[in-house]
């Protein structure tokens, strides 16, 4: 543990409630007309579903997100047995079935709401940790803890660091606290706002986020010590000067939701600031090609690597590449090159645009990629000396968890950060003037539906309440340090290579069709 | 240099609303009437733009059937009075192969031209059955450079239909000593089959054949269907004969470029009739996708044939079959069985039934095909709405299909072939192949979900419990 992650103390939680007016829960409640606000359900609901403000003389319409529905019945403060008019009513919330997909479901979704508002893991009873998508990671689990291994501490008392620099080499050594840092995500793919929302939660955090292809905007030049300068084959926004503040450079080579295809930003997107800070047309698709045109070989990477070194000799390298059949001779060439970090994002990773056909069929899931690259490092005896960063699909804790056991150091996270920020993944991103949510888009007026602090506190939150997911792991586990759990596969059980009455002892994988 | 093969595509709207995913519902009765802050006047997409003054006329509002999904509406509207559930019709849309989201896409394409692009990862489940269950492979460095569909590099995506000799042998002088029968190329691996259903009006026949031409490639027809209004096409179509009926239509045989005869046990002895009418003609054998296929195509590659062309069912599946294998594993079957007899490169391999989407393309080529045939997505294109019910009971068509005017349903045709053969490029580029020829049989750059778990999760999680009933 070096200095940095010593001193580090974990950020406050402060409660960043939805910026909508209308939240989404998995229930609703319905008060009707026979209410005659006598605000019984006021003073009984814990969970402050009912609220009456001061010199109001009706109750506001119920917070629908907060209500712990049917489970609340037991409880002698159930609004609906204890309303003398019989004014309300509970159902599940129908508008469910219209939000989410097979990875990322509605309750996965509401549930991360949640935890970006307030800091802790749902009260809700909400399946935020598995996923509908049938394999992978909503197939493991974690065994069954052994209660004599159980470690009682505090989660103050459990290490969540990483390091970043396992090479040994001069540079500096890079400890972050906690297991994931921010995927690139560029000015013009997402409002500035939100760029900037991230870099605050990084320094809080001390962890990192990325700048994506799209250039360095000075606004994040008070965060520079928790922003990664990425290198992208499109090269747009980047100068000696953005190679020189960053503690990290990360060479991107391919993304997992477009292995072997260049980026898209469509020319809507393509705003007077955006083309500014790219150098470019306003209005005009960029496109960023593939691959890099100056790299054929493993030696002309070196070439890149060795360039960056010598622009910023404390700069740290990564190579972010895709997950093809050779992922782990990549990974290996990586290593020789010079990079402290190998980062590999699979198939199944988000993105601002990409063809459909890309995100489903070219490349493998990140699941298979973390094991095989895990295994051929160790077996040329590096994997020591090299950080291995899994992203492409990480959605939640567990699936970091489930990331680190199967070989990875660390996460980069991207889609859960804008969740956070209230994405419903309606896919929408590029479309038109971008995201209606004010999430991914730069248009005058959509861009600038988030502040700042709005996205700093939501992130931060949703991060505390996965540490504390991680932290009963650990404890669980008996292990004091994140760290232990590299590679410790041997912690997983997968749900189909179990027998069926062992299979019976965890929880079955969630099962239901979804129409696309 | 010969010019380069580029499909011009003309974006061509729909004839009728296409059916949508979500209904946006009001609960009209909490509305607020005359509310300054209606988040209808406010949608991003302006979707609301002709039904907002609905609360003041009192009219019935329509549904709103191009929800973008963002739930603005939802979420700040004063009085919360917006909710939404799943289009009905959407969620009846199609059936458990022919999912409501390859028509929506079908439908984008053939109206725009264009490739599906989305934010977002991947909505799906992990792995699936057929063809879900296999990635293609990407090289992160290749060469020489391409930049996908906006590339300087060009690839190739013909295919040929015709024979080849095994061996090229030459006389003392350097002359070829064999006959090297003629090529017909076709400059994209797809070729059209008339549907099995649907409003096959004159109109909806004429478009897919003006399309099949404009095209350059080829259509499988009824010979029955060849009227007059079909010859200036004649060239572009493969009439589909029998033993007892091609010399009924020897005027067919002598006027086009490739016919195909179904098989049945002796049709290689008619090939010499065949070509005693046509000595030009290039000769494709249908066969029925059945258990016997691989030895089907052996008997017929040693035949003086050039295509094979075997036909599954709608759902890409083996027909006749208590347990009907898909397409994947038939496609490998029937490739490997050739290769193994060392006559692989005598014959050209085409199924018909199941391709739906330009990934199945690719990925049908990957087991082994040399091209595939589609259907029903023809009649999609044209905003077929696969309620088979109907048409196959005489009922009216939803889309009039039937008065569809040929330009607009060959637009539309067009339209869709230009964005799949854009995403066949992609995933070519992706996996640094420039040619479609050189993906055939090419499994090593391809990964299956069974060989993954294998390789991945065995050696952590031991052997596996759960078949794998792919």
């Amino acid at each position: 543990m070096n200095d940095n992650t010593k001193q580090f103390k974990l950020p406050k939680i402060v409660e960043t409630p939805s910026r909508f007016r209308n939240t989404i829960g998995k229930y609703t409640i319905k008060r009707n007309s026979s209410c005659i606000a006598c605000g019984k359900c006021v003073e009984l609901c814990p969970n402050n579903v009912h609220i009456k403000p001061a010199n109001y003389s009706r109750i506001l319409r119920p917070v629908e997100h907060r209500c712990i529905g049917f489970k609340c019945k037991e409880n002698d403060y159930y609004c609906i047995d204890n309303c003398p008019q019989n004014a309300l009513s509970l159902r599940k919330n129908s508008i469910l079935e219209t939000l989410g997909d097979y990875r990322w479901t509605d309750e996965m979704l509401l549930g991360h709401f949640e935890m970006a508002e307030t800091g802790n893991l749902p009260v809700v009873d909400l399946e935020y940790s598995l996923g509908n998508s049938g394999g992978g990671f909503d197939k493991m689990r974690f065994i069954k803890f052994d209660s004599d291994k159980y470690l009682d501490i505090d989660d103050d008392e459990v290490d969540t660091s990483i390091s970043l620099n396992k090479t040994g080499d001069k540079r500096p050594k890079k400890d972050i606290s906690i297991p994931c840092y921010g995927g690139g995500m560029s000015y013009g793919s997402t409002a500035l706002s939100v760029m900037v929302g991230r870099a605050r939660a990084a320094k809080q955090l001390n962890t990192l986020t990325c700048t994506g292809e799209g250039g360095y905007p000075p606004d994040l030049l008070p965060y520079k010590k928790h922003v990664i300068t990425q290198v992208a084959t499109g090269l747009f926004g980047v100068r000696e000067e953005t190679i020189k503040q960053c503690p990290i450079m990360e060479f991107k080579y391919a993304q997992g939701a477009k292995p072997g295809l260049g980026g898209h930003l469509l020319g809507e997107k393509v705003t007077k600031a955006v083309a500014a800070m790219r150098e470019t047309v306003v209005g005009s698709s960029l496109f960023s090609p593939f691959p890099f045109h100056s790299v054929y070989s493993v030696e002309d990477h070196k070439k890149h690597v060795d360039w960056m070194k010598e622009i910023n000799n404390k700069v740290l390298c990564s190579i972010k590449v895709s997950t093809p059949t050779d992922v782990d001779m990549v990974a290996i060439g990586a290593y020789y090159a010079g990079a402290h970090i190998i980062h590999i994002d699979g198939s199944y990773g988000g993105t601002g645009a990409a063809p459909d056909i890309a995100k489903k069929n070219i490349a493998m899931p990140i699941e298979y990629a973390i094991p095989k690259v895990h295994k051929f490092l160790k077996n040329e005896g590096v994997r020591d000396k090299i950080t291995l960063i899994a992203s492409g699909g990480i959605r939640n804790a567990m699936d970091v968890a489930k990331a680190i056991a199967l070989g990875a150091d660390g996460v980069v996270i991207g889609t859960a950060e804008l969740v956070a920020l209230e994405c419903v993944r309606c896919t929408n991103c590029e479309s038109g003037r971008g995201c209606a949510r004010g999430i991914a888009s730069t248009d005058p007026e959509l861009g600038n539906m988030i502040t700042e602090e709005y996205a700093e506190q939501r992130i931060v939150n949703m991060y505390l309440a996965w540490r504390k997911q991680w932290c009963d792991i650990l404890r669980g586990l008996g292990m004091k340090s994140i760290k232990e759990l590299v590679g410790r596969s041997d912690l997983l059980v997968h749900l189909d290579y179990l027998d069926e009455d062992e299979r019976a002892q965890y929880k079955p994988a969630p099962q239901k069709t979804i129409i696309l | 240099m010969p010019k380069k093969y580029h499909i011009e595509t003309t974006p061509t709207p729909p004839r009728f609303h296409p059916i949508g995913k979500y209904t946006t519902i009001e609960f009209r009765e909490d509305c607020a009437g005359s509310c300054k802050n209606c988040v209808k006047k406010k949608c991003v997409y302006g979707i609301f733009k002709d039904n907002y003054l609905h609360t003041s006329s009192m009219k019935e509002p329509e549904y709103l059937y191009t929800c973008m999904s963002c739930f603005r509406c939802v979420q700040e509207c004063t009085k919360g009075i917006f909710s939404r559930v799943i289009n009905p019709e959407y969620r009846s849309l199609g059936n458990e192969y022919w999912i409501p989201d390859i028509i929506r896409s079908t439908w984008y394409q053939a109206h725009t031209g264009n490739i599906p692009v989305s934010g977002a990862g991947y909505p799906g489940p992990f792995v699936g059955k057929g063809f879900d269950s296999m990635w293609t492979d990407m090289s992160e460095i290749v060469r020489p450079t391409r930049d996908g569909i906006h590339g300087r590099e060009y690839i190739n995506t013909c295919i040929e239909l015709s024979r080849r000799p095994a061996r090229l042998s030459f006389n003392t002088d350097m002359t070829l000593a064999v006959d090297v029968p003629p090529i017909l190329e076709i400059p994209l691996p797809i070729l059209f089959q008339t549907p099995k259903f649907g409003v096959l009006s004159r109109n909806v026949l004429i478009s897919m054949v003006k399309a099949a031409e404009k095209l350059g490639t080829m259509m499988y027809v009824d010979p029955e269907e060849i009227t007059d209004d079909l010859m200036p096409y004649i060239k572009s179509l493969i009439p589909c004969l029998t033993k007892d009926n091609y010399m009924k239509y020897d005027n067919l045989v002598s006027s086009c470029n490739m016919v195909e005869i179904a098989y049945e046990s002796g049709i290689c002895d008619e090939i010499s009739k065949l070509r005693k009418i046509n000595d030009d003609i290039f000769i494709s054998v249908g066969v029925d996708l059945k258990a016997d296929a691989a030895s089907i195509a052996c008997e017929l590659a040693a035949a003086d044939i050039d295509t094979i062309h075997y036909y599954a069912d709608d759902n890409g599946r083996e027909l006749d079959a208590a347990k009907p294998r898909f397409l994947k594993e038939m496609i490998r079957e029937i490739h490997q069985a050739l290769v193994d007899m060392s006559i692989r490169q005598k014959v050209n391999l085409i199924f018909t039934g199941g391709i739906a989407m330009a990934e199945h393309v690719n990925k049908a080529i990957i087991c082994g095909a040399d091209g595939i045939a589609v259907n029903n997505s023809l009649l999609i294109a044209m905003e077929c709405r696969l309620c088979k019910k109907r048409c196959n009971n005489g009922l009216s068509c939803p889309v009039k299909l039937e008065d569809i005017d040929h330009e607009y349903g060959c637009n539309r045709i067009v339209n869709l072939m230009g964005a799949w053969r854009n995403q066949i490029l992609e995933m070519l580029g992706a996996m640094g192949l420039r040619e479609v020829r050189r993906l055939r049989g090419e499994v090593g750059r391809s990964m299956w979900f069974e060989d993954l778990e294998k390789e991945s999760f065995s050696p952590i999680f031991g052997e596996r419990k759960v078949s794998i009933d792919f």
